[in-house]
Order: C-alpha cells, then structure tokens, then sequence
C-alpha cells in the first residue's frame, strides 16, 4: 500500500533526492531553497542517508563540487535559488556541455534588483540556454516524482536536469504527497553506471580546448542529445505511470476539448488558472489551460497538439526578458506557432513577479480580457499584468 | 610529526620513476620552467592520480582536442574553481568506495594544478573553501607571476617593479607598485596539515614535497616558483638559472610549514644580491637604483621573518640533495 504523507513540499523532496540513493550532495543556502538543503543535511548527519555532503563556500562552488563528483561516477544533487543561480551560471553551461548527470532542485525566486526572496521565473529563465533539460512542478506530489524522472532520465541521457518549483507558494506548503516504494524505485533508477568517467585505471581527457575545427561539431552533438533526451523522458514517464498510474506529460492541458480561449502556464500558478475554468465553465464559457511541463527540449508538437482549436492563447510569463518581443515563454509559443499553420492570436501577460498574487479571480478576469481579443487585437506584443498605477 | 610521514622515503637520484603522466609533444613554449614542475609533480605521484587544472597555460598547452598530453585521468572546468572540482572528486570517491560501487585499495591521489591567477587572485575563495573542509587533496600552485595565458598580465603574485601588460614600465609609474601576496600565509592559516615552497631548479626537492603532500592526510599545498622565458623575458636556456638564482637570492626561499611548523629546507646564509637575479629578467630592466635597493631590503626581512618563525621550531634545516 502506498500511504500518503502530509509533508512541507521542500522536506518531500529532500526525501526524495535521499530515496535516490545520491553520492554527493553539495550546496549552498538561499532562500528559498533552505529547506532542502537543511533537511538533507540532517539525514545524513543523521546516518539515514550515506551521503558525502559538501557544505561550499558558495553556489558556484556547490554547482563545481557536483561537477567533480559527477565527473567521478557519483550520482549528486545540488539545489538553490535566484542569487545562488546566477553565482553559478559558469558552470550550469560547462554542466551540460560535459554531459554530467547533474540533478538539481530549482526553487523559483525573482532576482534582484530590486532584492526580493519571493517567487517569480527570472531566475530559470537566466539559464534558458544553458543545455539543461528543465521540469516544472505544479504541486507538492509532481515536485517529487518529478525528482525520481530527473534522476532516471539524467542517468540515460547524460544531461542535466533541474526540477523547477515555485519559492514558498508551492516549496513551503504542507502538501498530501505519496513516495514510490524504495523496492519500485530501487528498479526504476538502477545504481548510476557511467562509462566515461575520473578513473585511474582507464584514464581519460574531460574538459579539452574545443578548437574552431571541433567546437561546432561539439556544439551539434550536445544539441542532438538535448533533443533526443525528449524520447528518452516520454519513455521514464511510461514506466512511472505503469509503476504508479500517475501521468505525466510534456505538455498536459485542462478542459481544452473545446476551449475558445486558453492560457498557457508553467508551473503551480497552473492550479489557480484551472480553478478559474472551473469557475467559467459553470457559466458556459469555453476556456481550458495548456500546462507546459517540459520546458526544455520545447515540446513543440505536443504543444501544438494541447492547443487545440482555440482562437487566443493567452500566455502567462513570470519573468521579463528586458527588450524582447515578449516574455521568455510567450516569445517561445510564437515561435512554436509560426511552425504551424494554426495562427490563434496571442496574448501575452506577464504576472506574478516577485511573489505578487495571481489569484483564481485575477485568472477569471485575465480570461475575460484574453475573450476581448477575439474581437480585438492585443495592442501591444506583450503586458505587464496588474501594474498599480 | 605526522604518522603519514613517519617512515617518509625520499627519491634520490638512483630511484627515480621511469614513469610520465605528462608525455611529451605539449605545446608549451621552449624553456618553459612551469610545464617542468608540473611533468616532475606527475612523476612523484605516479599513475593513481585523478588530476585538475585550472584555465592558463598548462590547460592550454596540453589538451588542444583530439590531443592530450595526460597520461592520468584530468578534467579541466573553469579558471577559478579547481580546489573545489577537487573536494568533488575526493568526495565522490569517499562515497563510492565505503558504498562499495569502487573497488580500489590504494589510495587514489587527487591533484590540482593551478597558476597563480587561478590561485592568488580568482580562485581564493574556491581554495579556502576546500582547504578549510579538509578534504584530502594536493593543490599545486605553478607560480610563474602573471597571468601568461592571456598575455602576461600582472596578478597577486606579480613581484613589485615587474613589467606586465597590465602593470607596464610607464613614464611615471613603473611597473608592479604592489609587493607579491603572501599565499602561503594565507594558506596556513587554514591550519592545514602540510605546506611547502618548491622550485623545479630542485627537482629531487620538489617530487619529495609532492610525495609527502599526497601521503599526508587532508589537504596540501605547495607554492611552486615556475619560471616563463616569454612573460619574464628570459633566455629560454636560463629558465633553470633564473629559478636557481630565486632561492640564492633568498627572493623564493624553500621551506616546509607541517602541522604548522615552519621548516627551511635550505638555509641561504651567503645569499647573491637581488640584483643578480632581476638583471637576467627583461620584466625587471626599467628599475631604479632606488627601487632594486627597496626590493633587497625588503627580501631581506621577508627572509629574517621566516628564520625567525622556523627557529621558534628549534629547526631551521631538513637534509636534502638536488645537485
Ligand atoms: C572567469 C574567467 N575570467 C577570465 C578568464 C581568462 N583567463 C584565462 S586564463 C587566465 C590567466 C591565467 O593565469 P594563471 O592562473 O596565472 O595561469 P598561467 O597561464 O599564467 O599559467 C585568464 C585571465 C577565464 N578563463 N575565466
Ligand atoms: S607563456 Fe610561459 S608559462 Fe606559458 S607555456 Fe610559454 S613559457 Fe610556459
Ligand atoms: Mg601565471
């Protein structure tokens, strides 16, 4: 039987990371990351996790531990934040670039300045580029599956995976979560075996000059696997359903059947705009949401496919890309659209930065502004939502 | 002393390994006195090595893909952040073996080699962090006094008068205004268990101290003078002269600093004059009368300091034989 937990969604994923069987651990605290980093640490002090922990200086220094110990044959975990991210963008891209099976848990902060320790997406959105593959979580359940899927899928693909989870809204609530059976999860994600790894016995060069003639070639092939990894991720959420009958999609949607309108969303945020459908669909309106849970490789297709007929998509950023043509995610959804022959309209608001509310009322009344659309074109590219004036 | 150390033999010139974890064809410039220290470094420690280097010029000249001058396992990551690439690959080790996933009996040394720009200046919070965790590591600082990778700029090692890119002989200043940082203080005030100057003009010396560093448990240091004909302007045949002279001038003394006590390997009681020294050195020719005499008296008290630290250990020289 499996039994559900009432536990803080940071303490749930610690447990999970240790249910892993992780090597090394190595991090640094920030807010809101903190309780990750805590609890992990206790359970190895503890004796409950048989772990090396490497308490760093600093997060570039966390995230260049992970790099050593990967490059070992250690499965490792990092986690942090906003400042600690950017302390540590270096290294995210030579993580990647080396192929290390790098797992962290990304808890979603704004980045300063303005300081601010609250929830937003400026933060991920920094390392867009960097080579990793990116989940985000909705709820407290998905933040832990979503850690067993990091593990599974970093291990085949030899990429980095980075789980994302909202600051405080969703890492610090106390949430009903279920952990897979240590037997099940012993099978599904089988002790790390890495072929090309720190070994005397078989030694090899890692981290080479990659000289003009090498580099493109170099860069391709990274570009290949990030892409390639998406098969290789739909596969570890087929054996995880079948192990637990929870479902998990690159992209997942919420009553788009027949939806005229829909807003596309990542991460918790999702649950208060399908409150708000709920509360539409009761008065009739045909409104539903697209949910991207994969991020990177962008799930081009299935997006395609979650969007349905609708006749305005009304994408939802928290994070502002400064002088672009839209938020990070808003400007991706064109992208993907211009791919396609569906042209819906789009608009594109940017909400919730820095812990700001966007409640299941603000979702209705950003429904009822995307219905505007249909009858009349957005009248700027992209809008930040609910400035005071 | 150290039990690790207890039974400590040395290499002497009739037992000195065959073995290279450095093989030639690297693409170091001619005389190249910091690719010498590491080569002698990589002899002492042997082939159970897993080895770190920081971005400059050992990076450089040694990995241009698909070639590679390492006979042992060696990654490169960035510039400034080796020592903790290191307490990575040390802990990954400590994990795996005691989980028994890997099966090695003999300790498996972990190495860094770092410049002085990695060492002294961007990498300091990287290097304090791993010394003061403990992890059990060697770290190998080639000094060669600027940052020659990117085109011999001046660093926190850089001695004061020298002419680099960034600190050049002008008009009105001239050359390095500051004196070199003192690292190995900074080092040992880690508390560390081993702590050592080496210099390849004493080749015998320098595989002694990295064979002790890798015995002993948790981190080592050791502050290598590593010579470079082409920032220094230098002979390339005088790179060992230019070295040899930097200990008789009591410029680059040699010591040992183990659990905290100081150790002068070798005692320079008739030191030559700096002058000898900077003469043969292009970074050194705009000086002053004034400014050579300023760097004299003051290697004179550096020197005076140091003798004073290792006579309050009631030992001021081990026996050793490089000629
Ligand atoms: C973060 C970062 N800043 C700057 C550089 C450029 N850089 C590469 S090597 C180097 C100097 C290396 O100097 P040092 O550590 O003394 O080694 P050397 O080349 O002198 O042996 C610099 C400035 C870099 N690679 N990374
Ligand atoms: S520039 Fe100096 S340190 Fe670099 S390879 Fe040439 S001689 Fe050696
Ligand atoms: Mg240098």
């Amino acid at each position: 039987m499996t039994k559900k937990f009432a536990k803080e969604v940071s303490i749930a994923v610690a447990e999970a990371v240790a249910q892993c069987k992780v090597d090394v651990i190595s991090a640094y605290p920030i807010t809101p990351q903190t309780h990750i980093v805590e609890h992990l640490a206790e359970l190895v002090n503890n004796g409950e996790l048989d772990a090396e922990y490497i308490p760093v200086e600093s997060e570039h220094a966390a995230m260049s531990a992970c790099i050593g110990a990967a490059a070992t044959g250690a499965r490792t975990f990092t986690s942090t934040s906003a400042q600690g991210l950017l302390l540590m963008y270096e290294t995210l891209f030579i993580a990647s670039g080396m192929r290390l099976p790098i797992v962290m848990a990304l808890v979603n902060r704004s980045v300063s300045a303005p300081i601010s320790i609250w929830n937003d997406h400026s933060d991920v959105m920094s390392m867009r580029d960097a080579g990793w593959i990116h989940f985000f979580a909705e709820n407290g359940q998905q933040a832990v599956d979503l850690i067993y899927h990091a593990y599974k899928v970093a291990e085949k693909t030899l990429l980095p995976v980075a789980v994302n989870i909202d600051g405080f809204i969703l890492s610090h609530v106390v949430e009903p979560v279920t952990f897979l059976d240590q037997n099940l999860l012993d099978k599904y994600l089988p002790p790390l075996k890495i072929k090309y790894k720190l070994d005397p016995k078989n030694p090899i060069t890692i981290g080479a000059i990659g000289v003009p003639e090498i580099y493109t070639e170099a860069k391709k092939a990274q570009d290949e696997a990030l892409k390639a990894s998406y098969k290789i991720i739909l596969q570890a959420w087929k054996d995880f359903e079948k192990l637990t009958g929870r479902k998990y999609l690159p992209v997942e949607t919420y009553q788009m059947e027949d939806a005229e309108v829909a807003i596309v969303i990542m991460g918790s945020l999702a649950e208060n705009a399908m409150n708000a459908v709920d509360i539409l669909r009761a008065k009739g309106k045909k409104v539903g949401v697209v949910r991207i849970r994969l991020w990177r490789p962008f799930p081009t297709k299935d997006f395609l496919k979650a969007i349905g007929k609708v006749k305005t998509l009304c994408v939802v950023d928290r994070a502002v890309s400064h002088g672009a043509t839209g938020g990070p995610v808003g400007i991706e959804v064109r992208s993907a659209l211009y791919q396609s022959n569906k042209r819906p309209r789009v608009l594109n608001l940017i909400a919730g930065l820095s812990g700001r509310d966007v409640t299941k009322e603000d979702f209705v009344e950003i429904f009822e502004k995307t219905f505007e659309t249909l009858t009349k074109k957005p009248t700027t590219p992209y809008e930040i939502y609910g400035v005071k004036e | 002393m150290r039990p690790e150390l207890k039974n400590f033999k040395g290499f002497t010139l009739k037992n000195l390994p065959e073995y290279e974890g450095f093989a030639q064809g690297h693409r170091a410039c001619q005389g190249c006195g910091t690719v010498l220290p590491l080569r002698l470094a990589l002899k002492a420690l042997g082939p159970n090595t897993i080895a770190v280097t920081s971005t400059g010029c050992m990076e450089i000249v040694s990995s241009p893909f698909p070639y590679t001058s390492w006979n042992v396992p060696w990654i490169h990551v960035a510039f400034e952040n080796s020592a903790t690439v290191a307490s990575g690959i040390e802990a990954a080790i400590k994990a795996l073996k005691r989980k028994g996933k890997l099966k090695s009996k003999e300790k498996i040394n972990v190495v860094v080699f770092a410049g002085d720009g990695a060492t002294f200046d961007i990498g300091l919070q990287w290097l304090s962090g791993a010394l003061e965790r403990g992890h059990d590591f060697v770290y190998i600082c080639l000094d060669n006094e600027a940052y020659m990778n990117t085109g011999v700029q001046r660093s926190g090692a850089t001695p004061f008068g020298a002419h680099t890119t960034t600190s050049p002989a002008g008009k009105i200043i001239k050359g390095q205004t500051t004196w070199k940082k003192n690292l190995m203080g900074i080092v040992i005030a880690h508390n560390i268990p081993y702590a050592a100057t080496a210099n390849p003009a004493f080749p015998i010396d320098l595989m002694n101290k990295v064979k002790k560093a890798a015995l002993v448990n948790g981190p080592a240091f050791i502050h290598v003078y590593a010579t470079c004909p082409t920032g220094w302007g230098t002979k390339s045949e005088d790179s060992l002269l230019t070295a040899k002279l930097a200990v008789e001038t009591r410029v680059f003394p040699l010591y040992e600093v183990i659990d905290g006590k100081y150790i002068i390997n070798r005692k320079v009681d008739k030191p030559k004059p700096v002058e000898e020294y900077l003469k043969i050195q292009r970074r050194f020719r705009h000086l002053t009368p004034e400014q050579i005499a300023y760097i004299q008296e003051r290697v004179n008290q550096e020197y005076e300091k140091l003798l004073k630290l290792a006579e309050s250990f009631g030992e001021t020289q081990t026996e050793q034989k490089d000629e």
